[in-house]
Order: structure tokens, then C-alpha cells, then sequence
């Protein structure tokens, strides 16, 4: 289920790095148990975010959840397209609902993750 | 919160609930359906055509007898008494010291016989207050909570769903009416009562016969568009009509008057009832606090606990908030200081770091057509 190329966070954030910039989001999983998402708050650009550090908020109808940096670095980009459709974190959370992009100070930081094996096998026992 | 060592009690529609794919949540010491397609689907199918619940959670009281009517006016704010047989009111029950125990709704089925509809998580302390107020009354007291089941249909399909599977008359069953009738064959007691400002039906029957009652309500209503509704829809269609919330918008710690509900109180009425003289002096006193409504006017959305400034100053706090399916802004209610509840009124809400605008506005945020 959760692709081989993403490395993935705990809090169930995925991030894809191309060179060293790093696409991140929320997993499908995620996405599925916080229902239907109205609000994304996300990081200036330019701002400075440490690898688990909290950097923006989640919201479903129901509950607000925080949003977690699997990697530290400087924001380059944010999706603006989630400011008036939250709903695509839901349609394709790992496509069109990705959440913004950081350049990445130290690609070492990529061990601290999980291989999708690993977070599947969390997901599972969740 | 029950303890973790408490049993859950399940409705008698769990299986229908598993089977319908239903997220199932703990609320007040039930397993209940949260969400089954997506809250805001089902809020808009309520608002739209209809919607099915399972409110078996509530607690359903029965009183009877000689002084069942004056026994619950002295253990009630409102006047049941003054209630026609058949007609129904909101009321609340009180401590002595005017703090509410819950909001429930009352309703006159005989000469002799009343029905109290109570929320689930105090239903056990209505029930424990009920006894001991009426205890010396001509009055016994059924709890019927664990008996009886309650599933509602709410929408402006409502009424048609509805109509071919009773026998009660539903053109002459005014909103807040009660009528004791059949619904697919089995005795039902049959309300136009609601939680979502449309209008609607609870229906309340025996627990055996709540699958029967489910599944013609929902075999009725899917071709229409009319489907299964869980918490968390019933939860933004209730604040969207301006609906109080028992622990947000009620509890010990605020008085009728200041939830804005002082019209329940019978303080004009001649007896007493507990909770009389402190209410006197309430209402003398005058608010500490108001009830408001709030529609955030920037980014970010209110919610239950968040402060609310005017100005630089703490003027209060967010009791419940959302982002109206409906309307698509956030919408919040609030208490704040009686000087910043004017409709009107710039306030701010603390969402996280930042103080966001919002506007006082006049309670409901949603009205249906009529």
C-alpha cells in the first residue's frame, strides 16, 4: 500500500526527496482517519524547520492535528492550492495534496524514517 | 470519560453500524457511529433530503402518575403542567444553586404521563435527581433508558419517508408534538423533535424492535438520497442551528439566563422548584457572561477552549466551533463578557499563536425556509 520510494514519519507524514528537496505530506492512512480535512495551515516560506519539529496544523471538521517536519531545512514552497481546496489531502494525499517542500539541510536525516515495510507495519497495528 | 474497566454499552443497531462501514467512537460510555460516509456528506444529505440516527444512547424517563405533573415542576425549571397532552417543551434540570444538570425535553403523553428525553452522558444523574425530587410524589418513575431505543430521520424529506410506514397522522403532528402510534408495525412513540434545525422525527421504541424501525427508514429513504448519520454530523448540524451542547454550552458553571435560555425558566410560575431562589437572584444579578455566536472573519477556525479577546483584553472563551458545512466559514459559540455581546461586535480569537477577527452574530447561524 504505502509506496517504496517515500520514507515515512510516525505522525504519518511521507516525504519524497528529489536532489535535496524534499516534497512533504500526509499519508493516506492519515488522511482516511482524520476525515474530511477543511484547513491546512502551513510554514512561511523561507522559514527555518527542524527535522520532527511542528510546522503547521491539520484540520478535519472534528479535531486539529499538528503537522511534523520529517526533515529539517528551509521551506522553498507550500501548496497554495490547499488554502481554498483542504479537500485534496483527502482525494490524493500524496499527489495534488501534497503539503510543502524544504530544502533539505542533512540527507543523513532520512535514516530517521521509516521504509514504507515499516510504516505499513505500524498503520497495521494501529 | 468512562473508566477504562466499564463495559461499553452498544446499541441495538451495532451490527447495522459494522456493517454500514461506520468510524465507531466511545461517547459517554457508549459505542456509537461517529461518521459513516464523511461528516460533511452526511451533514449536507440532512440539510439537503434527510438523514437516519441512531440516538439510542439517549436516556428516555417515564413519569406517571397523580402528581407526575407537579412532581416534575418542582424537579424541572419549566412548567409541565402547562404542557396539552401531546405537546412537548425544552427544559432543563437544575442543582440548587442554579448550575444546569442537563437540558432535556419534555413531553406530555397523557393526562398522567410524561416522557423526558435526556442526554446520554447524564442520563444516569437525571434519573438518580429525577427520584429523589420525587420521592412523596403520586408519581413512580421508569427509567427506560437501557430499554428503549431512538432513531430519528431529519431533513426536509422527513416527513415523506416517514409518512408510509405510520400510522400516526404526520400532517397534524405539530413540531414539538408527540404521538403514540405504530412505525413498520411495531409500537412506536413518534415526536417532531430535533437536533439539526430542520424539520424531523424521533421515533422511540423498544429495543427489539430498532433494527426493524432502522432498516424500513433507511430501505425508505436510500432511493432518495437519505442516509445514515453519525456524531460528528449531528455535533456541526446542531451548532449551525444554535443548538446548545451539554459540557460546552451547558454545565454546572453557567446559568440558564446566560446560555440565553432564560425563557425556559418558569420563574412566573407560583411553585416552587429546585433551583428557584438561586435563579431568582440570577436573573436579578444579571450575566457574568453571555452566549455568543462568532463567524471567524480570517483564516484558521474557532475551537471548544480557545480565548476570545476585545481588545488586548481576555473576554472569554470558545464553547464550540467548526467550519460550517453550510455556510463554508468558521463558526463558533462562545461566552464573553455581557459588554462584547452585541451582534455586531469586533472580538478576536486566539487560534494558536495569532488573535484572528471574528464577529458577534445573532444566534442561529443557519434558519431553514420555511
Amino acid at each position: 500500500m504505502a509506496p517504496q520510494d517515500l520514507r515515512y514519519t510516525k505522525d504519518h507524514e511521507w516525504v519524497r526527496v528529489d536532489g535535496d528537496v524534499a516534497t512533504i505530506g500526509i499519508t493516506d492512512y492519515a488522511a482516511h482517519q482524520l476525515g474530511d480535512i477543511v484547513f491546512v495551515e502551513l510554514p512561511d516560506l523561507g522559514r527555518a524547520v527542524t527535522q520532527f519539529g511542528a510546522i503547521g496544523v491539520v484540520e478535519s471538521v472534528k479535531a486539529v492535528s499538528d503537522l511534523f517536519a520529517p526533515v529539517g531545512g528551509e521551506v522553498v514552497e507550500t501548496n497554495g492550492e490547499l488554502v481554498a481546496k483542504p479537500e485534496l489531502v483527502n482525494g490524493d494525499p500524496l499527489g495534488e495534496g501534497w503539503m510543502l517542500r524544504v530544502r533539505v539541510d542533512d540527507l543523513g536525516q532520512l535514516d530517521q524514517l521509516l521504509d514504507a515495510a515499516a510504516y505499513e507495519e505500524l498503520t497495521k497495528e494501529a | 470519560m468512562a473508566q477504562a474497566h466499564e463495559t461499553l454499552l452498544a446499541t441495538p443497531l451495532a451490527d447495522r453500524h459494522a456493517a454500514l462501514g461506520a468510524k465507531i467512537v466511545e461517547f459517554a460510555g457508549w459505542l456509537m457511529p461517529l461518521q459513516y460516509s464523511g461528516i460533511l456528506e452526511e451533514h449536507r444529505a440532512v440539510r439537503a433530503r434527510a438523514g437516519l440516527f441512531d440516538l439510542s444512547h439517549m436516556g428516555e424517563l417515564f413519569v406517571e402518575g397523580e402528581e407526575a405533573g407537579s412532581g416534575l415542576a418542582y424537579a424541572l425549571v419549566s412548567d409541565p403542567p402547562s404542557l396539552a397532552i401531546g405537546r412537548a417543551h425544552y427544559s432543563m434540570i437544575c442543582a440548587p444553586d442554579g448550575g444546569v444538570i442537563d437540558d432535556l425535553i419534555v413531553y406530555r403523553l397523557g393526562l398522567e404521563r410524561f416522557l423526558i428525553v435526556a442526554n446520554a452522558s447524564n442520563a444516569a444523574a437525571v434519573s438518580d435527581a429525577l427520584a429523589e425530587r420525587l420521592a412523596g410524589c403520586r408519581a413512580v418513575l421508569d427509567d427506560r433508558s437501557l430499554a428503549t431505543a431512538l432513531v430519528a430521520i431529519q431533513g426536509p424529506l422527513a416527513a415523506e419517508v416517514l409518512a408510509p410506514l405510520t400510522d400516526v397522522a404526520l400532517d397534524g403532528l405539530r413540531y414539538y408534538s408527540i404521538a403514540e402510534g405504530h412505525v413498520s408495525g411495531v409500537a412506536a412513540l413518534v415526536a417532531r423533535t430535533g437536533y439539526t434545525g430542520e424539520d424531523g422525527f424521533e421515533v422511540i421504541v423498544d429495543v427489539s424492535d430498532a433494527v426493524r424501525v432502522w432498516d424500513a427508514l433507511l430501505e425508505a429513504g436510500a432511493p432518495r438520497g437519505v442516509v445514515p448519520v453519525g456524531l460528528g454530523a449531528r455535533d456541526t448540524l446542531r451548532l449551525e442551528a444554535g443548538m446548545p451542547l451539554y459540557g460546552n454550552e451547558l454545565g454546572r458553571d453557567a446559568t440558564p439566563y446566560e446560555a440565553g435560555l432564560g425563557r425556559v425558566v418558569k420563574l412566573s410560575a407560583e411553585g416552587d422548584f429546585v433551583g428557584r431562589a438561586a435563579l431568582e437572584r440570577a436573573q436579578a444579578d444579571g450575566p457574568r457572561k453571555r452566549l455568543v455566536g462568532l463567524v471567524v472573519r480570517g483564516r484558521g477556525i474557532a475551537r471548544h477552549g480557545y480565548p476570545v479577546f476585545a481588545g488586548e483584553r481576555a473576554t472569554g472563551v470558545v464553547t464550540s466551533g467548526t467550519l460550517s458545512p453550510t455556510l463554508g466559514e468558521p463558526i463558533a459559540m462562545a461566552y464573553v463578557a455581557p459588554s462584547d455581546a452585541e451582534p455586531g461586535t469586533i472580538l478576536a480569537v486566539g487560534i494558536r499563536d495569532q488573535r484572528v477577527p471574528a464577529e458577534v452574530v445573532a444566534l442561529p447561524f443557519y434558519r431553514r425556509a420555511k
